[in-house]
């Protein structure tokens, strides 16, 4: 009988440039999690963001060259992997149509976009995580960011993940597929109508009756920490990975109190 | 009508200080959205319709010309005729001409936003003929000299209270004691007033659905029957559509009505959906003497083979506003123009231009809600940012913005530099917020800070702890 030599799939993290700003705890959570669950992971320093601020804008030069760049930097590992469904988004949805027509791009985004995938979806359909090793105890809900929602099909995972954390109970958020009014620049372009937006969520969060709200996008639950921290609100805030990980010594988002 | 679309901003805030307003918002919130979810959920082939109807109106628009030429020769066979408009004030002069005619002085009309969108009220009462709108949303926003703020709902931005002022106020021949209380008392006075209108008119207006190349047939849609009156009771009847109104065969119509109303409203069917092919035929116990299409393109086919394209398969179901944050947030009336919503924010700087309409493909979070009810899948975000596209190419945004971005880009395409600003900045931003872990307020953050709170940097940025956790780990490991 011969031997074989299991190597592990290796994925590059795109840690996102929020993580790596704001919210470094979840890029650990993200390494973490990953490794758990039988991979290798690298971090390549090459990457900045996914470019959505820019070609969201209309910039479809820079955002051409800074994707170029992502892929350069990540296209040799077997996944890429982040934690976020607005950028994952970007980087599988949205990078192919930047290439359009360009003989020498078209099959390397392809073959890279194909190997995109946001982590909590990645951990529950890719490695089929069914061991998540972490306790929280306390009251959670859930709301669904519009990108990883309705561009990945990311809904059941979160949920199935976070039923196996010890203690944790999950409280359905009324209309959690609602956007929260964040929308990147919108939310400081038109700070009137994103403030109504976010407020309407936060009385639904407030009236779930949950103590912790959790989300898989870093910019919405910035938006909705920052919202809920200037109502007064008791309820804390995370990104899920925290949880899943149980990396949560750290205080929530926006801080504590 | 005027466009306010320009001034979007204020328009918003303005609609956000309106209690009036965003009581009667919370009905759409609540209204439109489950009402569609039964319906789709009751119809198993909901999912295969929406392809197959998508299908056949990508297949009318790459061959347009020859089904518009098609649908004309059926309207002629009919005994009817098509005049060919190609801007609004084309239209607007062939429907005076029509009306003049017969020396019209009252014109009765069915719920239409193509005669929104040619200014069709306003242009009657300078010529002096009287445009009696007989839908009931349509008629109480005419009483109040508005414009309608959704497109199937035009009334939905008022409540009933304000509903039963105005009928009192104009309806000042009836019973100043009569109980106005329940919706239905108001649609059953509102009922008794027009029936008179409706055989007053000497011509009808009503808009069209469908108009069908192998019959020649238009076809509308309503809930009240108000459409039938118009269209039967008067001398003529002027059906006003768009180019891309037209499908191939009846057998199409129907396929694309078993999505609309349950996109709409959430009905399997609207209550009256209505026929009609030419004018009176010898022997019709009923119907107008004479049968006119206006036939508009306004812009549409300028859109034809561009990335806006897409947009021309829309059947104005109004499921993307019914599901819209933004437009539950501000109502229609914000939008500035005919059409609001993400279907407006699409089409109307198509039709009035980017320079004008620029605000509504911008204020949109690209939640994507609006493109995952389409019945006609139309990629609303995707087309939003290929507005966003057209600006930054002419430069139309805003210096400030373009600024930001600029200096933004220039370090995310230089990941060494980025990195180095990054660690320079962030853990020093991080200690600004003293261990509170948030801003309440920032300078350049304005926009951020007025409404919510900033939530600070932890420290250092998370490549600057990997490198010396990495650093940290290959010491243990010597």
């Amino acid at each position: 009988m011969t031997q074989q030599k299991v190597t592990k799939p290796r994925v590059g993290l795109f840690v996102t440039c929020l993580v790596d700003l704001f919210r470094p705890v979840v890029g650990f959570a993200a390494v973490k999690l990953i490794e758990d669950s039988g991979c290798t992971v690298d971090i390549p320093m090459a990457q900045t963001c996914c470019g959505q601020p820019a070609y969201n804008s209309g910039d479809r030069k820079d955002t051409r060259a800074i994707a170029q760049n992502t892929i350069e930097a990540f296209e040799e590992y077997d996944y890429i992997v982040a934690p976020s469904g607005s950028c994952a988004g970007m980087l599988k949805k949205h990078y192919p149509g930047l290439f359009k027509g360009d003989p020498a791009w078209e099959p390397r985004v392809a073959a890279f976009s194909a190997k995109v995938h946001e982590l909590v979806s990645f951990l529950a359909d890719v490695r089929g995580v069914s061991d998540i090793d972490a306790r929280l105890d306390g009251t959670v809900t859930y709301h669904d960011s519009c990108s990883g929602l309705r561009e990945l099909g990311i809904r059941a995972q979160p949920r199935a993940l976070l039923g196996q954390v010890d203690g944790l109970t999950l409280r359905e958020l009324p209309d959690s597929d609602v956007c929260c009014g964040f929308g990147g620049t919108f939310c400081v372009k038109y700070s009137d109508i994103s403030n109504a937006i976010v407020s309407e969520k936060t009385s639904k969060i407030e009236a779930s009756g949950a103590d912790l709200l959790l989300a898989g996008d870093l910019g919405c639950l910035m938006n909705m920490a920052g919202k809920l921290k200037r109502q007064g609100s008791s309820v804390e805030t995370r990104h899920v990975a925290e949880v899943l990980a149980g990396m949560t010594d750290q205080p929530p988002i926006g801080g504590r109190g | 009508m005027q466009i306010t679309s320009p001034e979007f901003k204020s328009n918003s805030r303005a609609a956000l200080a309106d209690a009036q307003l965003q009581k009667a918002l919370s009905n759409v919130r609540s209204g439109f959205i489950d009402k569609r979810l039964k319906a789709v959920a009751d119809l198993p082939e909901f999912e295969r319709l929406r392809d197959s109807a998508k299908a056949i109106k990508d297949h009318v628009l790459s061959n347009l010309d020859l089904y518009l030429e098609a649908y004309e020769g059926k309207v002629l066979a009919a005994g009817g005729k098509v005049h060919w408009c190609q801007t609004a004030e084309d239209a607007r002069q062939a429907i005076l001409a029509i009306c003049r005619s017969v020396d019209a002085r009252v014109v009765t009309k069915g719920k239409s936003m193509i005669t929104e969108e040619i200014a069709l009220n306003e242009f009657f009462e300078k010529n002096g003929i009287a445009p009696v709108e007989t839908d009931l949303g349509e008629y109480i926003i005419q009483l109040r000299g508005e414009h309608p703020s959704h497109i199937i709902a035009p009334a939905v931005h008022l409540n009933k209270e304000q509903v039963e002022e105005d009928f009192r106020r104009v309806h000042d021949h009836l019973a100043p004691g009569r109980d106005l209380t329940e919706p239905e008392a108001l649609l059953n006075e509102a009922r008794r007033v027009l029936r008179s209108r409706y055989f007053e008119a000497d011509v009808g207006i009503t808009g069209a659905n469908f108009l069908v190349a192998e019959t020649g047939s238009s076809i509308i849609v309503t809930n009240e029957g108000n459409g039938d009156l118009t269209q039967i009771l008067p001398k003529v009847h002027i059906v006003v559509a768009s180019i891309e109104k037209v499908v191939p065969t009846l057998d199409d119509a129907a396929q694309i009505l078993r999505l609309l109303a349950r996109s709409a409203t959430g009905q399997d069917m609207s209550v009256y959906t209505t026929v009609s092919t030419g004018p009176r035929r010898p022997g019709d116990p009923d119907g107008p003497e004479e049968y006119h299409v206006i036939l508009l393109d306004n812009g549409r086919s300028a859109m034809l083979g561009t990335e806006f394209q897409d947009m021309l398969r829309c059947i104005r179901c109004g499921a993307c506003m019914n599901h819209c944050p933004v437009y539950h947030a501000v109502g229609g009336h914000a939008y500035g123009w005919v059409y609001p919503g993400p279907m407006g924010a699409v089409l109307t700087p198509s039709l009035i231009g980017v320079d004008k309409g620029g605000h509504l493909p911008n204020a949109s979070t690209f939640c994507g809600r609006c493109e995952s009810v389409c019945p006609m899948r139309i990629p609303l975000p995707k087309m939003m940012r290929h507005w966003r596209e057209r600006e930054f190419e002419r430069g139309l945004n805003p210096a400030v913005a373009r600024y930001g971005l600029k200096t933004w880009a220039f370090f995310a395409k230089r990941p060494r530099l980025y990195r180095f600003a990054a660690a320079m900045g962030i853990p020093a931003l991080g200690m600004f917020s003293f261990g509170k872990g948030r801003f309440s307020w920032l300078p350049f953050a304005g926009g951020w800070t007025r409404h919510r709170e900033l939530p600070a940097p932890e420290g250092r940025t998370f490549m600057q702890q990997l490198r010396e956790r990495d650093a940290v780990m290959k010491q243990a490991a010597r």
